[in-house]
C-alpha cells in the first residue's frame, strides 16, 4: 500500500481511496497513522462536524438524508459517518443505516461511511474521529456523525462534534424523562421530528418544561417532519448561524482542543489496555487488592519511567 | 326430542333460508360413500350463550363457523391460479387454457416494472420485464390480454398495488370496448399498498398519497362498480416475510383499520365501501393453526368492525378472503414432495372457510411453473372439492378442544398487537419507525435458525435427503421478451396524438395536486394510451416517492 | 486478532422478496461479519457505489424474480467501472442450475440456492473476503 499515493487520491476526493484509508485506521493498520499525519489540516480546520443523536426510530437517517440532499443543493462536498453497535455475543454487525443514503450514492460529492462499535462502550468506535477527518481531508464541507442515542454515547458525541443535534419524536416520551438531567443540556440543538404526528404537542410541552430558559427555548427547539423535508433548511440555516458564531468567539477553537485531549486521552488508554493486561496476568496476583495492585502497575509502567526521564533530562548524559 | 334452540330455528328461518333460496346447494343429498346423510352444521348437543358469542352461526355474526349459511354445500369456493407471464399475448393464452381447464376466475400476476409504475423501456426495468409476470405499458397491451375472454363472464383479480387504479381503468377501457358496463364486471384488485412497506416492497408513493388513491378508488367503485372487490388486504405476503400466524392477522386487521378510518375520514359512509373490503390470506403448512388462524380472523374483524366503527350491516362486518398456499415453504429439493405441501396447505384453507384459493405449483421454488405443474395444482383442489368430503359439511373442525382453544388465542395474540400498534400512533408510524418489520423480521429469523439448527425438519432440505439430478422441466422466460415489449411500447408511443396525451396527463396532475377524485381523469388517460409510466411519472411529481 | 470482514448484501432490481437477504444478513453478522445491507430495488450502479464507499471484502447479491442473469453480471461490470473489479461478487436466489455456468463465466464467485446450508455460505464468505485482503495485502 503506498500511503502518499492513497493521501494524493483521497485529497481528491477518490471514493474508494477515502474508504481505503478509513479502513487502514480502523484496523489499527502502521500506513493508517501515516496517512493520517499527512492530512490537509486546513480542510479540516475548515470543515464542521455535526453530530446527530436520539433515540431509535426517532428518525435520524431519514433527517440525515434530508440534509445531505439540501446541502448538495447549497454545492457543498458533504460526508456522513454512522455507527451501529457491534453485537456483544459475535462482533459482528449489520449497519443498516446506509439503506437511507442510498438516494446519494451516485453522488461523488457524497461520502458515505458505515461504522460498527467494535466492542468499544458508548456509542461511538475508536476510530470515528480519524474517520471524520479523512473525509474532510477529501473536502467534505460538512460531516455529519449520527449514532444511535443509547445511554453514555450522546456524551461521547456531544465531546467530538463541533455541533450536536438530538433528534427525538413523538412516542419517545419517557426517554425525554430519562436524558433530561443530560443529552437536554449538553446538546446545540433539539429538533422535533415527526412534528405533524400526534403527539408532537406532549413533545413541545416536555422539551418547554426541560428548558426552562425561554430564550433557550427559541434557540434551541426546532421542529421538522424529515419525511417530507419540512424544516430542514431551517434547521442548516441555524446551523450554520451557529458555526459562525462559535468560530468567532473562538468557541468552536476551543471545542475541538477539547475534543482532541478527549481523543488523545482516549486513544492512549486504548494503546494501554494490552500491555497492561499482560502485567496484570504476569503479576498473577492472589491476595492484594485490585486496587492498590492497578496503582502499583501504572506507577511502575507510567509514572516512574517518566520521572527517570525527567531525571536524566536534568542530569545531561 | 327437546324443542329447537329458538336462535337456531332463528337462523334457519333468516340467514339460511334466503341463502338456500339464493343458492341451492350443489346437491340434494350429501353423502359418505356407504351412504351415509352427511349433516349440512353439526352442533353441539346444547346451544348456551358462550357457544352464540364465539361460534355462532354460519353467515351470521361473529362469523366463526364461515361468512355463508351452507358454505360449499352452496357454492364451492374459486378456484383461481395466479398466473401471467412474458406478454400480454403469451398470458392470454394461458388464461384460456385455464378456463378450459375448469378454473372459474383469472388472477392476473403482473411483472415487477408494471407494480411499480414503469414502463418496459425505463432503466429501471432492466432485466424484469415479462419475469414475474406479465407486462402492462398501455391499453393495447390490456386489450391483448383479455382478448376472447367476455369480462361479463368471469371474474378477475389482479395482484396490482401502488398503481392499482391505472389498471383498474385500463380494465374498465377494455370492457367498454367489449360492450360491457362497469357495473357488471365482477373481480378484485389487491390495492393494498400499506403491506408493501413491510413485505413485497412494490410500493411507490408515501404511505399518505397512497391511502388517498385508494379512497378516491373506494368511492369511484362504489358509485360505478358495485360488484368488485376494491382492495385485498394481504397477509399472505407479511406471512412470506416470515411472520407468525398472529402477526399475520394482527398487521393484515391493523392495515384494514387503517383503511376504513381513511375512507370514513375521506367522507365515505361506511356501509358503502366496507362489504366491498376482501381479504387474503396464506395458507401454510400446520394445519390446525392454520385452520384456528381463518376462523380467528373472521371473527376479530367482525368484532373490530362493530365494536370499533359500529357497523351495522352483516355485510360490512364479514372477512371474505382468497387463500393461496405458502411459497416460502416449497422446496427445491425433491420437489414431488411440493405436491403434497401444497395439498395440506390448501385442505387448512377449505377447513378454514376460504372464498377462492390459489394452489402453489410444485416448481416454484425453481422458475415460473410450467403447464403441467400448474395443472396439477388445480387437480389438487378438484380433489379435495370433489373427493375428500370435506367440502360437504360446513366449518367441519368447530367444536375441537385444540381448534377452539387456538382459536381463541390466536385472535388474543393478535388482538394484542393490534392494541401495541394502536398505542404507537397507528401503522404509518410503525411502518416509519420499524416496528411492524422488525417484528416480522424477528420471527423469520427465528423460524429460519430453527431450521438451521435441525430443531424444525423440512423433508428433503435438513432430512430424508437424497442425491438427486437436477432434471425438472422449467420455463424460463426468453430474453427476448423484454425487447420486443421494448419495441412494441415505442412503436405505440409514436403513433399515438400528442397533443391529447399531454392534455390527459395534465388532467392527471391537476386532479392529483387538488384532492378532486383521481380516477375519472386516470380512465380517460388511459383510453388515449397514455401509458402506465407516464401516468405514474405525473404520479410521482405530484406526491414523491417512498423510499425505505 | 482477527480482522473483521466488511461484506455487503444488496437487492438489485425491483424485486422487493427480502427475507433471504434479510436472513443471511443476520448470520453473518452472527458469525462476525459487519454487513450493510442495501434494502431493496437498487440500481447496480447504487450497489457498486456502496460496496466502494465502504470498502468492502465482498459483495453478496440476491435475486427472487429471474433478472438474476442480467442484474448480476452488470453489478459484477458495474464494480469494474467504479474502480472495484478486484471486489468478488456472490449470489443467491430463485437461479436454475443450468445458469449458473453462464454466471460463473461472467464472474460471480459463488452462486447459492434455494436450501443451500447457511453454513455453507457463511464459509464461501469468508473465503472470498480472506481471499480478497490476501490480494490486497500483496
Amino acid at each position: 500500500m503506498n500511503v502518499d499515493f492513497l493521501v494524493q487520491a483521497l485529497h481528491r476526493g477518490d471514493a474508494r481511496s477515502v474508504a481505503r484509508a478509513i479502513t487502514l485506521v480502523e484496523e489499527g493498520d502502521a500506513g493508517g497513522t501515516a496517512i493520517l499525519e499527512q492530512l490537509d489540516r486546513e480542510r479540516i480546520e475548515q470543515a464542521l462536524l455535526i453530530g446527530v443523536t436520539g433515540p431509535p426510530g426517532a428518525g435520524k437517517s431519514t433527517l440525515c438524508a434530508q440534509m445531505i440532499g439540501q446541502l448538495r443543493d447549497r454545492d457543498l462536498r458533504v460526508g456522513i459517518v454512522a455507527i451501529d453497535p457491534s453485537s456483544p455475543l459475535s462482533g459482528g454487525a449489520i449497519l443498516g443505516d446506509r439503506v437511507r443514503m442510498m438516494r446519494h450514492a451516485l453522488d461523488p460529492g457524497v461520502a458515505v461511511r458505515s461504522m460498527a462499535t467494535r466492542g468499544r462502550l458508548g456509542g461511538l468506535c475508536s476510530a470515528a474521529g480519524a474517520a471524520v477527518r479523512i473525509m474532510a481531508a477529501s473536502g467534505c464541507r460538512v460531516v455529519l456523525l449520527e449514532t444511535v442515542g443509547v445511554g453514555q454515547s450522546e456524551m461521547d458525541i456531544v465531546a467530538l462534534a463541533d455541533i450536536t443535534i438530538m433528534v427525538l419524536a413523538p412516542g419517545f416520551g419517557d426517554e425525554i424523562q430519562a436524558m433530561k438531567a443530560g443529552i437536554l443540556e449538553v446538546a446545540d440543538l433539539l429538533v422535533i421530528n415527526k412534528a405533524d404526528q400526534p403527539g408532537a404537542q406532549r413533545l413541545r410541552l416536555d422539551m418547554a418544561a426541560a428548558l426552562r430558559d425561554p430564550g433557550d427555548r427559541q434557540q434551541r427547539i426546532l421542529e421538522t417532519v424529515a419525511s417530507e423535508g419540512r424544516g430542514v433548511t431551517e434547521l442548516l440555516d441555524r446551523i450554520f448561524l451557529l458555526e459562525e458564531a462559535l468560530r468567532d468567539g473562538g468557541a468552536l477553537e476551543r471545542r475541538r482542543r477539547r475534543s482532541r485531549e478527549l481523543e488523545t486521552l482516549d486513544q492512549a488508554l486504548e494503546l494501554l489496555r494490552e500491555p497492561l493486561r499482560q502485567r496484570i496476568r504476569d503479576r498473577n496476583e492472589k491476595t492484594r487488592d485490585p486496587r492498590e495492585l492497578a496503582r502499583e502497575i501504572v506507577e511502575r509502567m507510567v509514572i516512574m519511567p517518566a520521572q527517570a526521564a525527567r531525571n536524566d533530562d536534568e542530569h545531561g548524559s | 326430542m327437546a324443542a329447537k334452540d329458538p336462535r337456531l330455528r332463528d337462523w334457519e328461518e333468516k340467514e339460511l333460508a334466503a341463502s338456500l333460496a339464493r343458492f341451492p346447494e350443489r346437491r340434494q343429498h350429501f353423502t359418505c360413500p356407504g351412504g351415509r346423510e352427511v349433516e349440512r352444521l353439526a352442533l353441539p348437543d346444547e346451544i348456551d350463550e358462550r357457544y352464540c358469542e364465539d361460534l355462532g352461526f354460519p353467515g351470521r355474526y361473529p362469523f366463526t363457523r364461515g361468512v355463508q349459511p351452507t358454505m360449499y354445500r352452496g357454492r364451492l369456493w374459486t378456484m383461481r391460479q395466479y398466473a401471467g407471464f412474458s406478454t400480454a399475448r403469451a398470458s392470454n393464452e394461458r388464461y384460456r387454457y385455464l378456463l378450459d381447464q375448469g378454473q372459474t376466475g383469472l388472477s392476473i400476476a403482473f411483472d415487477l416494472p408494471t407494480q411499480i409504475g414503469y414502463d418496459s423501456d425505463d432503466p429501471m426495468a432492466l432485466g424484469e420485464v415479462g419475469k414475474v409476470g406479465v407486462a402492462i405499458d398501455t391499453l393495447a397491451d390490456m386489450e391483448i390480454l383479455f382478448d376472447r375472454i367476455p369480462l361479463d363472464k368471469i371474474s378477475t383479480s389482479m395482484t396490482i398495488n401502488s398503481p392499482a387504479m391505472v389498471l383498474l381503468a385500463m380494465y374498465v377501457a377494455v370492457a367498454e370496448k367489449q360492450g360491457v358496463a362497469a357495473d357488471r364486471l365482477r373481480g378484485t384488485i389487491q390495492n393494498d399498498a400499506l403491506k408493501e412497506y413491510v413485505a413485497r416492497g412494490t410500493y411507490i408513493f408515501p404511505p399518505r398519497p397512497s391511502l388517498r388513491l385508494i379512497t378516491d378508488i373506494f368511492r369511484w367503485c362504489a358509485d360505478h362498480m358495485p360488484r368488485f372487490n376494491t382492495i385485498s388486504i394481504s397477509g399472505y405476503h407479511i406471512r412470506e416475510a416470515g411472520s407468525t400466524a398472529s402477526q399475520e392477522v394482527a398487521f393484515t386487521l391493523a392495515n384494514g383499520i387503517t383503511y376504513v378510518q381513511a375512507a370514513l375520514d375521506a367522507g365515505l359512509s361506511l356501509d358503502t365501501f366496507a362489504r366491498r373490503l376482501a381479504f387474503f390470506f396464506n395458507a401454510h403448512s400446520n394445519l390446525l393453526e392454520e385452520v384456528a388462524k381463518f376462523r380467528a380472523a373472521r371473527r376479530l374483524w367482525a368484532r373490530i368492525m362493530k365494536e370499533r366503527f359500529g357497523a351495522t350491516d352483516p355485510a360490512s362486518m364479514m372477512l371474505r378472503f382468497h387463500a393461496q398456499t405458502a411459497g416460502s415453504t416449497l422446496t427445491a429439493q425433491q420437489v414431488d414432495n411440493n405436491i403434497v405441501r401444497v395439498t395440506i396447505q390448501a385442505l387448512a384453507a377449505v377447513l378454514g372457510g376460504t372464498q377462492s384459493l390459489h394452489t402453489n405449483s410444485r416448481d416454484e421454488a425453481l422458475s415460473l411453473p410450467t403447464e403441467e405443474s400448474v395443472r396439477t395444482a388445480l387437480r389438487t383442489q378438484q380433489i379435495i372439492a370433489h373427493e375428500s368430503g370435506v367440502a360437504d359439511t360446513v366449518d367441519p373442525l368447530a367444536g375441537s378442544w385444540f381448534i377452539e382453544q387456538l382459536t381463541d388465542a390466536i385472535e388474543a395474540e393478535a388482538r394484542e398487537l393490534i392494541r401495541q400498534v394502536d398505542e404507537a400512533g397507528g401503522v404509518i408510524a410503525c411502518i416509519e419507525n420499524g416496528f411492524i418489520s422488525s417484528q416480522i423480521e424477528e420471527a423469520s429469523y427465528r423460524y429460519q435458525q430453527e431450521v438451521e439448527q435441525g430443531e424444525r425438519i423440512i423433508v428433503g432440505v435438513n432430512a430424508f435427503q437424497v442425491e438427486e439430478e437436477a432434471t425438472v422441466p422449467v420455463l424460463k422466460i426468453d430474453p427476448a421478451v423484454e425487447d420486443e415489449q421494448v419495441q412494441r411500447l415505442r412503436q405505440l408511443k409514436a403513433q399515438r396524438d400528442r397533443e391529447q396525451v399531454a392534455a390527459a396527463l395534465r388532467d392527471v396532475e391537476q386532479a392529483a395536486r387538488s384532492g378532486t377524485n383521481l380516477m375519472e381523469p386516470v380512465l380517460a388517460a388511459v383510453r388515449c394510451y397514455c401509458s402506465l409510466g407516464e401516468i405514474c411519472g405525473v404520479l410521482r411529481q405530484v406526491f414523491g416517492e417512498y423510499r425505505d | 486478532m482477527d480482522k473483521r470482514y466488511r461484506v455487503l448484501i444488496g437487492k438489485p432490481g425491483l424485486d422487493g422478496h427480502d427475507r433471504g437477504a434479510k436472513f443471511i444478513a443476520r448470520a453473518l453478522r452472527d458469525a462476525g461479519f459487519e454487513v450493510i445491507y442495501t434494502g431493496i430495488r437498487r440500481t447496480v450502479d447504487e450497489i457498486a457505489a456502496a460496496a466502494i464507499q465502504e470498502d468492502v471484502a465482498a459483495v453478496g447479491l440476491s435475486s427472487m424474480s429471474g433478472a438474476h442473469m442480467r442484474l448480476f453480471p452488470a453489478v459484477v461490470e458495474a464494480l469494474a467501472r467504479a474502480g472495484g473489479a478486484d471486489i468478488p461478487v456472490l449470489g443467491g436466489g430463485i437461479i436454475p442450475d443450468e445458469d449458473i455456468p453462464a454466471l460463473k463465466n461472467a464472474g460471480i464467485t459463488a452462486i447459492f440456492t434455494p436450501g443451500t446450508p447457511i453454513d455453507t455460505i457463511i464459509e464461501a464468505f469468508r473465503a472470498a473476503c480472506r481471499t480478497h485482503l490476501g490480494q490486497q495485502a500483496r
